[in-house]
């Protein structure tokens, strides 16, 4: 048996890793076409890759069918609860960095920090008779830094892409979203509260917690890890 | 959680067994539906229900969720079409989501007693207590009990302007968020620079850019109106905020909270009729036979937790182990009354009481056999 490596199957993420991983020796590559999702690995013996969608890494090393997977920290953080207990984090990539922020209209010049969103929050519903909707698609990572922060009154509308619109188009009022330079904020005359990043991600090579291995994996494991410098 | 499972044939005699007593009391039995509308919770308890409770859907009645407890339904029932007095028991499964402890249970039975009876309040307060305590005597645990009306109250008389008391209010239940905004309005923190300069500025729209979304330019330039009637509002007299820290420091046996309050509210004397309230309540348990010179009162309690409460509250827990979720729970809730009783055409509520014991942890203690 071999171990398994879950790599983003798309984009820049993809060819990311590859570099990371061609730069400390390990060769990856996809088997045949563009188009297929089987990998190749050479350089080492024993690892499989497996290119998935990047959301669904998370899940696949909890459940163990890989033994390693690349995803991003805040992918981890939104769909792992006690993450720390379900794998375990060998080594920051360094690329795919971007940070996890609350943005408000420009135009709401009097609100700067989570203190004001609060109380905009409590206003607004008095106003419009719904509470303040922010749209994001990280849940559960968004609930538990505005309980934190005691922000209440307000709602999350599901957004899985494409979320800096919500604002204009009225479907939201403001946007919980990941971002690396803020450009798309901007340009959607959006601004990041001076309390309202609530996590810094990047991506990550992780190891699951919950994947069998015998000796043999094992050894291929270790010889991986020193492969890539991470012992 | 380190025992084992009980039998839930079990956990449903016992419950039966709950149940009657609280029908010997005079308690109607009630039924409520285990799938509840998610927009009634939601509003009520806002987004933060949603890591407690399952949220399940379809496409035609939309977001439900599985009833996290029993009061909300029982309420919406009896505001709905309830004869008054009343007083109701039930008996069910609850159901809890988890995403702290994989220990705790995500589904349990509760059996309740709930009291809707305007006419003597501390009596009824002293009734529900009483018929719990009986309940899970065989147990010894320990019982606790305390008071948000007269944090409520302080807040109340607070000499200040109606807009901070409301935001206080807002937050009484969110310790953090209430001290913070407390400090702030005793001007113990400089005002933060964005809010000095926004208030400075000739023209504070001047960078705003496009109005966008549904929060208007009126919107916000009333609240830059409140902000600058704020700024000039005098900050709440330091003596203020420490009689508050006070009200929240007692810890005792009731006797003596009783005591410590009263001279608190010699300085604060808008405390003084929710302070009588606790000395009637005192007095109605005491007639119930409680040893109230031995039970424990902390005004704070059930501050974080038990948030639709805004009287006395109660907690009976196992002393030593506080991995154990409490066996029983109680309080005042008729704030409740008069928000669930809009949708039915009676805003002004009910005053309303009430308790749950967990009968599965009844059994797994080893109170029913």
């Amino acid at each position: 048996m071999s171990i398994k490596l879950g790599v983003p199957s798309k984009g820049r993420l993809m060819d990311k890793t590859f570099d990371w991983f061609r730069a400390r020796g390990v060769v990856l590559g996809r088997a045949g076409s563009d188009r297929e999702y089987a990998g190749k690995v050479e350089g080492i013996e024993g690892v499989e890759l497996v290119l998935l969608s990047a959301g669904e890494i998370p899940r696949e090393l909890t459940e163990g069918r890989i033994h390693l997977g690349v995803t991003g920290t805040d992918l981890v953080r939104e769909k792992l609860g006690h993450w720390e207990q379900r794998v375990e984090e060998m080594a920051e990539l360094g690329f795919g960095n971007a940070d996890l922020i609350i943005a408000v209209p420009q135009a709401w010049v009097d609100v700067d920090c989570l203190d004001d969103l609060d109380a905009v929050a409590a206003a607004f519903r008095r106003e419009h008779g719904f509470r303040l909707r922010i749209a994001t698609k990280y849940h559960r990572l968004v609930r538990e830094f505005l309980k934190e922060n005691g922000v209440a009154d307000y709602q999350l509308v599901d957004s899985q892409g494409a979320t800096e619109g919500t604002v204009k188009n009225e479907t939201a009022e403001a946007v919980a979203d990941i971002t690396t330079t803020g450009e798309t904020l901007r340009a959607n005359h959006l601004k990041i509260l001076s309390d309202g990043l609530m996590l810094k991600s990047q991506a990550t090579l992780f190891r699951s917690r919950a994947a069998a291995m015998a000796d043999e994996e094992r050894a291929t494991l270790a010889a991986l890890v020193a492969r890539l410098g991470l012992d | 959680m380190g025992n084992r499972t009980p039998e839930k044939a079990q956990v449903k005699a016992c419950a039966a067994a709950l149940r009657e007593g609280f029908e010997a009391a005079g308690a109607v039995p009630v039924e409520a539906p285990v799938l509840l509308s998610a927009s009634a919770l939601l509003d009520l308890y806002g987004e933060d229900i949603r890591a407690r409770a399952y949220t399940t859907s379809d496409i035609l009645r939309g977001e439900q969720m599985l009833r996290p407890d029993f009061t909300v339904p029982v309420v919406q029932m009896h505001m709905a079409q309830g004869a008054e007095p009343a007083r109701y028991t039930y008996a069910g499964e609850v159901f809890r989501r988890q995403e702290e402890d994989e220990a705790r249970a995500n589904e349990y039975m509760q059996v309740g007693f709930e009291i809707f009876d305007g006419t003597d309040p501390a009596a009824a307060d002293a009734e529900v207590f009483a018929r719990v305590q009986q309940a899970v005597a065989p147990l010894n645990l320990k019982a606790t009990t305390g008071d948000i009306g007269i944090l409520m109250a302080a807040v109340e008389g607070l000499e200040t302007s109606e807009a901070r008391k409301a935001a206080l209010w807002r937050h009484i239940w969110r310790p953090a968020r209430f001290r913070a905004l407390l400090e702030r309005y005793a001007g113990r923190h400089p005002v933060p620079v964005a809010r000095k300069v926004l208030l400075a500025a000739d023209d504070p729209f001047r960078n705003a850019g496009p109005e966008i979304g549904m929060r208007s330019r009126e919107e916000v330039a009333a609240r830059i109106n409140a902000l600058r009637v704020d700024a000039a509002t005098p900050p709440i007299p330091n003596s203020d905020v420490m009689l508050i820290e006070a009200i929240l420091k007692v810890r005792e046996t009731l006797p003596f909270a009783l005591e410590q309050l009263r001279d608190i509210a010699v300085d604060m004397p808008a405390i003084l009729q929710a302070v009588e309230r606790l000395a009637r309540r005192m007095e109605a348990m005491a007639a119930h036979g409680i040893d109230v010179e031995a039970l424990e009162f902390e005004a704070a309690f059930g501050r974080t937790h038990m948030e639709y409460y805004d009287g006395f509250v109660f907690g009976f827990v196992v002393e030593g182990r506080p991995d154990l979720p409490p066996v029983a729970t109680g309080g005042r809730y008729d704030a409740l009354t008069r928000v669930l009783g809009r949708a039915e055409g009676r805003p002004e509520g009910i005053p309303a009481v009430g308790g749950v014991i967990r009968p599965g942890m009844v059994v797994e203690l080893g109170g029913w056999s």
